[in-house]
């Protein structure tokens, strides 16, 4: 009887704190935040997911979005796909919800197909699928910022322009390093159009995920002695190839990595020895913006913060911040059109982050200026801007930041186009026409 | 008191024979069908429905024939996630490469493709036994993951090895809502489990469990250790592959070698041996424990009104799931399926136990 009683009180409590929040959050537009936290994946993935929380508990500090407040849940995937599904079934129904960045490309290619029935907008900021860029056919995402095949693309523009032109790269042996993931798979049809075009030899080798054993790969890399090796990881597999390369002996400056693999968790346990390494980057890093100095102030300083105080501003933190403020923005586009300080559906949400003008004033005014470039998104682009520059591991910190690059248009446009078509075809999708632009 | 039974009094083989000999299993069984095929879509969230029966249910159609090869058969395979792996792609590229493929023939041959690869990973268990025959099917895991990540025919030219499928529909009826994905892994699941129920129960069935129990002396009377062995790994295979098409086309909708990688395999074992082997019911228990408890640890906080870090949470469903499956490992070695029949046993005299 005694065990009855507790259960049925269980029960009703459980109920009651289920029931309340529900009600609660009515009124508040609901950030979902797929996460990892745990897993080889985590010491990446945690700044990255404490930069988008400290973001939104930051605009909640300063009147939310013209007043409305962000609710947000977090959800732990592991980078695993199943899990990943699952957090987006758990949270897609939650009121007010906005937007979804499943941080991991493989969750993102199985939302790819969920979205459009559920009419939630994906933002797949540097990474997810490159075809996507064409907002034609994939009308619910947004892999803004740069895509990488864009990454692959800046990666050979630097190389090339280091040794001295496009044509030196002719003979050259570039070796593809890679997560033997859809995330390590996507640059390769780009690098094999620019082997083609430029002349370079390429070597694919792959890593098996999750790269904590890379023996063989980097055998492979010894025996072909390429001229430069590409670094396409995440998480410990980072670590483990730069550790790797100091034990085979290959020079860290010959060795260029995309955008996930240029954080401060992928260097600091390799230290002086990774000294040379160069990575794209997205973004700045450090405490100097204005954007991070606010945080500082109206989070941390209260003692809200979601990670250590040290780790704000670093790579992956701020990649995490701009992404949460290209959402709220986004937001705050759509509020222009639909109304101002009321929550905004998918759909709403989806037409703001495909009307973004993100110029540098508007930049400036949120602190961002010198953290990145503007971004405009229109119908057919869905990615607003491919600029990136290279930075360089000095020992200690990331820096030497080289001129800006932009993805040739000449190559991307017309493979953006044919996997477009492709997709479309495969899924018996029509292309968007003017009318659908204005929704 | 309500469960016994007295009275019930069987007058033909057939009765005798029949899966549920006791009057009150059947109306049960046909309860729980009728709550699984009625109630659950008619009341049941979308959440529910989608992100947690119908995994679950998938999986559990995994553990059945996993169950068929390692309970009945008595032979250890860790190289399930590579036959649900075959099962799904060659439905995908039924699917893709044959105009006007129903879905529903896509999946089944996708099963005949995983019992063609099964048994060919079979034959070494007619030499080795035990967990030398685990490391030999474990040579399966490694080569299916390789064929299927540098194989690009397989993957029908997908640049980034990433299949997708979508606009699928059975008999001119789409399966896009949940409540339409989840009746149509039910179906699947429940004659499948008919059918293996069944099976157990038949000639093949006792081959297979006598090959099991001691081999020589299986092989003195007449079994035919080939066929035996073939046949388990056939009927198996073909289930679990069945399991990973719908996996993959109906839960997934895109996925990468990786959602059928060595963890599925060490997953599904796992739901066999604490389900119970060599029990139907006990596949069933497994996936539940296996993909339920799970989520259930990691929102209990969340439910009880408590706010802790995601990374605690995750932890903590760690920590917690690990120690209740060393917990029932010690209370019940046989499985949450003999808790389930010993349950049953003291029902039959409750309330005057002697």
């Amino acid at each position: 009887m005694k065990l009855k009683t507790i259960a049925m009180a269980l029960a009703a409590v459980s109920a009651l704190a289920g029931a309340a929040p529900a009600l609660a959050q009515a009124k508040e537009q609901f950030f979902p935040l797929l996460v990892y936290r745990t897993g080889p994946y985590a010491p990446n993935g945690t700044p990255w997911a404490n930069g988008k929380q400290d973001y939104i508990k930051y605009v909640n500090a300063t009147g939310g979005i013209n007043g409305v407040k962000i609710a947000f849940e977090e959800c732990e995937t592991g980078y695993a796909t199943d899990k990943g599904v699952e957090c987006y079934e758990r949270l897609k129904g939650r009121p007010g919800v906005a937007v979804f960045d499943p941080q991991a490309t493989g969750i993102t290619f199985a939302l790819t197909d969920k979205v459009p029935t559920d009419k939630i907008p994906l933002i797949t900021l540097g990474y997810g699928l490159s075809a996507s860029q064409d907002g034609g056919v994939f009308k619910w995402n947004f892999p803004l910022m740069g895509s990488y095949w864009t990454a692959a693309d800046i990666l050979i523009q630097h190389i090339a322009k280091k040794e001295g032109g496009m044509d030196k790269l002719k003979g050259k042996k570039i070796a593809l390093v890679y997560h033997d993931s859809p995330f390590g798979k996507e640059p390769i049809p780009l690098l094999q159009e620019r082997a083609k075009m430029n002349g370079f030899e390429l070597s694919l080798i792959p890593v098996t995920a999750p790269g904590v054993e890379q023996k063989s790969a980097w055998l492979q890399v010894r025996q072909s002695r390429p001229d430069f090796v590409l670094l396409w990881g995440w998480g410990v597999m980072n670590s483990t190839a730069l550790k790797e390369a100091v034990a085979t002996g290959y020079p860290r400056e010959k060795m260029y990595g995309v955008w996930w693999a240029g954080a401060e968790p992928d260097v600091k346990d390799v230290g002086a020895n990774a000294k040379g390494y160069n990575a794209l980057a997205l973004n700045t890093s450090g405490t100097q913006p204005k954007v991070i100095q606010d945080i500082l102030k109206q989070v941390h300083d209260k003692g809200q913060g979601t990670g250590p105080k040290d780790e704000v501003g670093s790579v992956l933190y701020t990649r995490g911040v701009i992404i949460q403020m290209l959402t709220v923005e986004a937001v705050k586009r759509a509020q222009e059109r639909f109304g101002k300080g009321k929550v905004m559906t998918g759909e709403q949400v989806r037409w703001g982050l495909e009307n973004l003008a993100l110029d540098q004033k508007k930049l400036d005014a949120l602190g961002f200026s010198g953290v990145m470039r503007p971004v405009s998104t229109s119908c057919q682009d869905h990615m607003g801007s491919s600029w990136a520059r290279v930075h360089t591991w000095d020992g200690a910190k990331w820096g030497d930041m080289s001129d800006w690059y932009q993805a040739d248009e000449q190559i991307i446009k017309p493979m953006v186009k044919t996997a477009g078509e492709k997709y479309a075809g495969d899924k018996k999708l029509t292309r968007r026409d003017a009318a659908d632009c204005q929704s | 008191m309500f469960y016994r039974e007295n009275g019930q009094f069987k007058s033909t083989y057939r009765a005798d024979q029949q899966i549920f000999p006791i009057l009150q299993d059947r109306i049960a069984i046909l309860a729980l069908l009728a709550v699984a095929f009625v109630v659950v879509p008619l009341t049941m969230s979308d959440y529910w429905v989608r992100a947690i029966l119908t995994p679950f249910l998938i999986l559990s159609m995994a553990a059945l024939g996993l169950n068929i090869l390692v309970g009945y058969c008595g032979q250890i395979s860790l190289g399930t996630g590579a036959f649900m792996a075959v099962g799904a792609y060659a439905a995908y590229n039924f699917q893709v490469r044959v105009d006007g493929m129903p879905l529903i023939a896509s999946l089944l041959l996708g099963g005949v493709c995983a019992t063609v690869v099964g048994v060919l990973f079979g034959i070494p268990s007619l030499r080795i036994k035990g967990l030398y025959l685990a490391v030999a099917t474990l040579a399966a895991q490694f080569f299916v993951d390789w064929a299927f990540l540098r194989i690009n025919w397989f993957t029908n030219n997908s640049s980034s090895g990433s299949v997708s499928v979508a606009g699928l529909n059975v008999f001119g009826m789409p399966i896009e809502s949940p409540v339409q994905k989840y009746l149509l892994c039910l179906t699947f699941v429940v004659v499948f489990a008919l059918l293996a129920k069944n099976l157990v129960r038949s000639a093949i069935g006792r081959e297979w469990m006598a090959m099991r129990d001691m081999d020589v002396a299986a092989a003195v009377i007449g079994i035919r250790p080939v066929y035996a062995k073939l046949t388990a790994f056939a009927v198996s295979s073909f289930i679990v592959g069945v399991a990973g098409a719908l996996w993959g086309f109906i839960h997934l909708g895109a996925w990468e070698p990786a959602a059928f990688s060595i963890d599925r395999s060490f997953q599904l074992l796992f739901m066999v041996i604490i389900g119970g082997l060599g029990s139907i019911m006990g596949s069933f228990f497994g996936a539940a424990f296996i993909v339920l408890l799970p989520l259930f640890l990691n929102q209990l906080p969340g439910w009880l009104g408590f706010s802790i870090s995601t990374a605690l949470a995750s932890h903590l469903e760690t920590m917690i799931f690990g120690a209740l499956i060393v917990f029932f490992l010690i209370v019940e070695p046989h499985g949450l399926a003999r808790l389930w029949s010993t349950g049953k046993e003291k029902l039959r005299l409750w309330p005057f136990p002697h």
